[in-house]
């Protein structure tokens, strides 16, 4: 090796391999470096100072926003960076809200780690500041400010990777919190739930919501019958939390010990998943026989549908109406126990096991409740679960294998597919080449397309199978790819979205991590179980079948399927705010005029509408009888532009339109000419 | 309520917002700009109105949140008709000031965090030196100075100013 291309590591020659900062360099060399504000698939921000080393000739810099320069000699522990660090830590403590022992983070928190490995005994710092209100209105996430360190790592994350930006860094100096805007609750503006922030954060300042009280409860109250479900991707993970090697034994595991937990009977999602497959294929074969030929969307993704609903509300039309695995597992099964067990649909209890935080404000779409009452009543993380197992006291290493229960717990590999990126996809395809073609695929690899690396795309044409699709995670990416697809630039007939990437099996409720490779550690686990299982396709599997007769009216897509297993969309907001009041009169009984300048109606000419109405008001003389107000999305998008006067909605307005509402309302319509 | 004349400006005003935003190209590079003009046409940065331009310029509303609070002349309250400074200064400290601050925060049931009344007619602000040190304790009103002011003085004036607007 020539000499130029190493550099020295508290005196150790390391080769250098093109890495992009000392920080890379320094962890091959298999040093323990402490970082707070370094993630390699978010920007370098250099924030958290933990990183520092000390560069021969040059003095201390942070080593993860440093290029590594060959020759250079670092040390990386001198008593002086070491006390740098703890001085750093202390800082953070001071204001810090330290209540450890109830942290829902303990387990897995990098400052308490570090403030032991630095041997941190006492805080002689201060508090500085007031302590923050924690924002708990969020189904999916909590938020305690008062825990969280200012790495940005959340921040960087939510807009570099899913392009939301629902949080960001507010004041300044002393004051510096990170926060949704004009301090809201996570709940009231445009964040998807993803809960990657939460994944990313290296404290317990953005945690998944528990819902173990309330499981706990259901589980002791005797008139409910309380069943479970578990989606693909947990059991490709939960032994994580058990110092089990990912395997695909633990599903066994599992179900025993949700048995012990008290839960009557216990399914499989990825039976919801192979009638997805079923339905969805389907959906897709009818759009084309109508002559639709526009994309369609996959929808299992909570996240995804969020954030269409928000962003993109004139793609609404173009998602499955499946409802999700988890809706159709709930809706299905309540129906059945509702007749076997004799009770009404309100007293059985259906608690999801999901990789997944979005599938907490999920259940609570309205779309997805029947008579008034959820298709899911209570959704537990992987994380959720496996502290379940432990406050039940099982010795989950131990525990014997039971099975799931019928007819919800049998499922096909390609249900179970799922789990992670592609798996939806290739499942349709295959379904699809096996109706239409007879026979099986002969492949189904995506691949990256060379213009566009943001997502991978498989063109499958065989006899009557031709389907271009398009695989893409992170929001980001589906961003970018939602533009070029407008733009005309690609044009696929099904796009597979999924907001975590990697798929399910890096959702946020998954156990804490911070090792790179365990998406594929988890990917490799799941694909394991799938080749287990003795039956491949979903219309193989018999309770597939049975349930088509007994309850879906024996074919995909019929009048029963579509009332029990599909669903609707609707168009939101994307902050909770009020409107803008342009024009408001003491009259007593004006007429209010609301009109929309949400995104998508102010691309439609709602801007126009507006000023022509002012101009109206002003010529007319009509002040003191109308309220004119601007609203930020009536969540109508695709009807838009939509305007509502007195109580009349109405749907792609015209200023002509809504001036004749108006003089009808207004009782003027006689003297019009 | 509000009045017909009000309703005037704040027809305008929207029509303004619109203005600014196509005034500075709707460029996201140009957003400290447009907060500062939209500051001077509303006297204050509106939420919705935040929202609305944020939507516009394609940047998240929380960046934009971000950036109207790191800057200190931007706020986000509404301030009222009747801005009243104190000064705190080190001289009107002295003289004080801090009880005027009180008497004003009592006859206007306003406090350390509601620095406006709700009907919009009076805004209490600290300022660190008017530079008019002679006069101390000195209070502006909108732009009026009113030097050597009592808190029983004070209490008058808000009394003639909220007698002026009944
Ligand atoms: S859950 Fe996802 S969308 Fe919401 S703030 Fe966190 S990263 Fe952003
Ligand atoms: S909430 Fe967590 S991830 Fe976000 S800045 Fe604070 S400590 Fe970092
Ligand atoms: S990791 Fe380098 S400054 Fe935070
Ligand atoms: S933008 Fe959503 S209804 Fe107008």
């Amino acid at each position: 090796m020539n000499k130029a291309e190493t550099i020295t590591i508290n005196g150790k020659v390391v080769p250098l391999e093109g890495e992009k900062n000392l920080l890379s360099v320094i962890r091959k060399a298999g040093v323990e470096m402490p970082t707070f504000c370094y993630h390699s698939e978010l920007s370098v921000y250099g924030a958290c100072r933990l990183c520092i080393v000390d560069i021969e000739g040059r003095g201390i810099d942070t080593s993860c926003s440093t290029p590594p320069r060959a020759g250079m000699s670092i040390k990386t522990h001198t008593p002086k960076l070491r006390k740098m660090r703890k001085t750093l830590i202390e800082l953070l403590l001071a204001n810090h809200d330290t209540s450890c022992t109830s942290c829902d983070k303990s387990s897995a928190c990098k400052l308490k780690d570090l403030a032991a490995d630095l041997g941190v005994k006492e805080i002689p710092f201060k508090k500085t500041r007031e302590p923050r209100k924690p924002d708990l209105l969020s189904p999916s996430l909590l938020r305690y400010p008062d825990k969280c360190v200012l790495c940005g790592d959340c921040v960087r994350y939510c807009n570099e990777i899913q392009g939301v930006g629902a949080i960001d860094f507010a004041y300044r100096g002393e004051d510096v919190v990170v926060t949704p805007a004009f301090n809201k609750s996570l709940a009231q503006v445009d964040c998807i739930n993803c809960g990657q922030c939460a994944a990313v954060c290296p404290t317990g300042a953005i945690v998944p919501r528990s819902e173990i009280d309330d499981v706990w409860s259901a589980l002791a109250d005797e008139s409910k019958t309380v069943v479970a479900q578990i989606a693909p991707a947990v059991r490709a993970a939960l032994g994580e939390m058990f110092n089990m090697p990912a395997s695909s034994v633990t599903l066994g595991k599992i179900m025993a010990a949700l048995k012990y937990i008290g839960f009557k009977e216990v399914y499989d999602t990825s039976f919801g998943a192979d009638l997805t497959v079923m339905e969805e294929t389907n959906e897709y074969l009818e759009r084309r026989r109508a002559g639709d030929n526009k994309t369609m969307f996959t929808s299992c993704c909570p996240g995804w549908v969020k954030y269409a609903e928000q962003f993109h509300p004139d793609l609404i039309p173009q998602l499955s109406s499946c409802m999700s695995p988890q809706g159709m597992v709930g809706s299905l099964s309540k129906k059945l126990l509702s007749q076997t067990e004799g009770k009404s649909e309100k007293d059985i209890v259906m608690v999801s096991i999901m990789p997944c935080t979005a599938k907490k404000f999920e259940k609570d779409r309205e779309e997805l409740s029947r008579d008034g009452s959820p298709l899911v009543d209570y959704v537990l993380t992987t994380q959720e679960l496996g502290k379940m197992i432990k406050e039940a006291g099982i010795v989950f290493e131990d525990i014997a294998p039971a099975a799931a229960d019928l007819p919800f717990g049998l499922y096909s590999e390609a249900g179970l597919g799922f789990g992670a990126t592609a798996g939806v996809s290739e499942a349709v395809a295959r379904y699809a080449s096996r109706a239409l073609n007879n026979q099986e695929l002969s492949s189904y690899e995506p691949v990256t397309n060379e213009d566009f690396p943001f997502w991978k795309e498989a063109i499958i044409d065989e006899d009557n199978v031709k389907i271009r699709i398009a695989v893409v995670a992170g929001l980001g990416n589906t961003e970018k790819l939602i533009e070029k697809i407008n733009a005309r630039e690609v044009s696929y007939d099904l796009v597979e979205v999924m907001a975590c990437p990697d798929g399910c099996v890096a959702g946020a409720g998954q156990p804490v991590s911070y090792d790179h490779g365990i998406a594929d550690k988890r990917k490799t686990a799941l694909k394991n179980a799938g080749k287990i299982t003795p039956i491949h396709c979903p219309e193989d599997n018999p309770y597939i079948q049975r349930i088509y007769e007994k309850m879906l009216g024996s074919k995909p897509g019929s009048h029963e399927a579509h009332e029990l297993v599909h669903t609707k969309y609707q168009s939101r907001k994307r902050i909770d705010n009020d409107s803008m009041e342009l024009a408001v009169t003491d009259h007593e009984a004006p007429v209010e005029i609301n009109v929309c300048v949400g995104t998508s109606c102010f691309l439609r000419g709602s801007q126009d509408i507006l000023s022509g109405m002012t101009a109206k008001i002003d010529q007319e003389g009509w002040k003191d009888r109308i309220n004119l107000k601007a609203t930020f999305c009536s969540e109508n998008c695709s009807h838009g532009p939509t305007v509502t006067v007195g109580e009349k909605k109405m749907h792609k307005t015209s200023l002509d339109s809504v001036v004749a509402e108006v003089e009808e309302q207004l009782g003027l319509v006689t003297s019009r000419k | 309520m509000a009045t017909p004349t009000m309703t005037a400006e704040k027809l305008h005003n929207f029509s303004k917002v619109c203005e600014i935003l196509d005034r500075f190209d709707r460029l996201p590079s140009k957003i400290i700009p447009i907060l500062q003009a939209v500051q001077e046409e509303y006297r204050y940065l509106p939420e919705e109105i935040l929202t609305f331009v944020a939507t516009s310029l394609g940047i998240s509303p929380a960046r934009v949140f971000g950036i109207a609070t790191f800057y200190s002349h931007f706020s986000l309250e509404p301030k009222g008709k009747y801005i009243i400074k104190v000064c705190d200064g080190t001289a009107c400290h002295v003289k004080g000031s801090s009880g005027l601050i009180e008497t004003i925060q009592r006859e206007l049931k306003l406090s350390e965090k509601e620095h406006t009344t709700p009907d919009l007619l009076f805004t209490l602000e600290t300022v660190s030196c008017l530079g008019a040190c002679g006069l101390a304790p000195a209070v502006v009103i909108n732009d009026k100075v009113y030097g050597q002011v009592s808190n029983k003085q004070m209490s008058e004036l808000i009394a003639e100013y909220k007698a002026m607007e009944a």
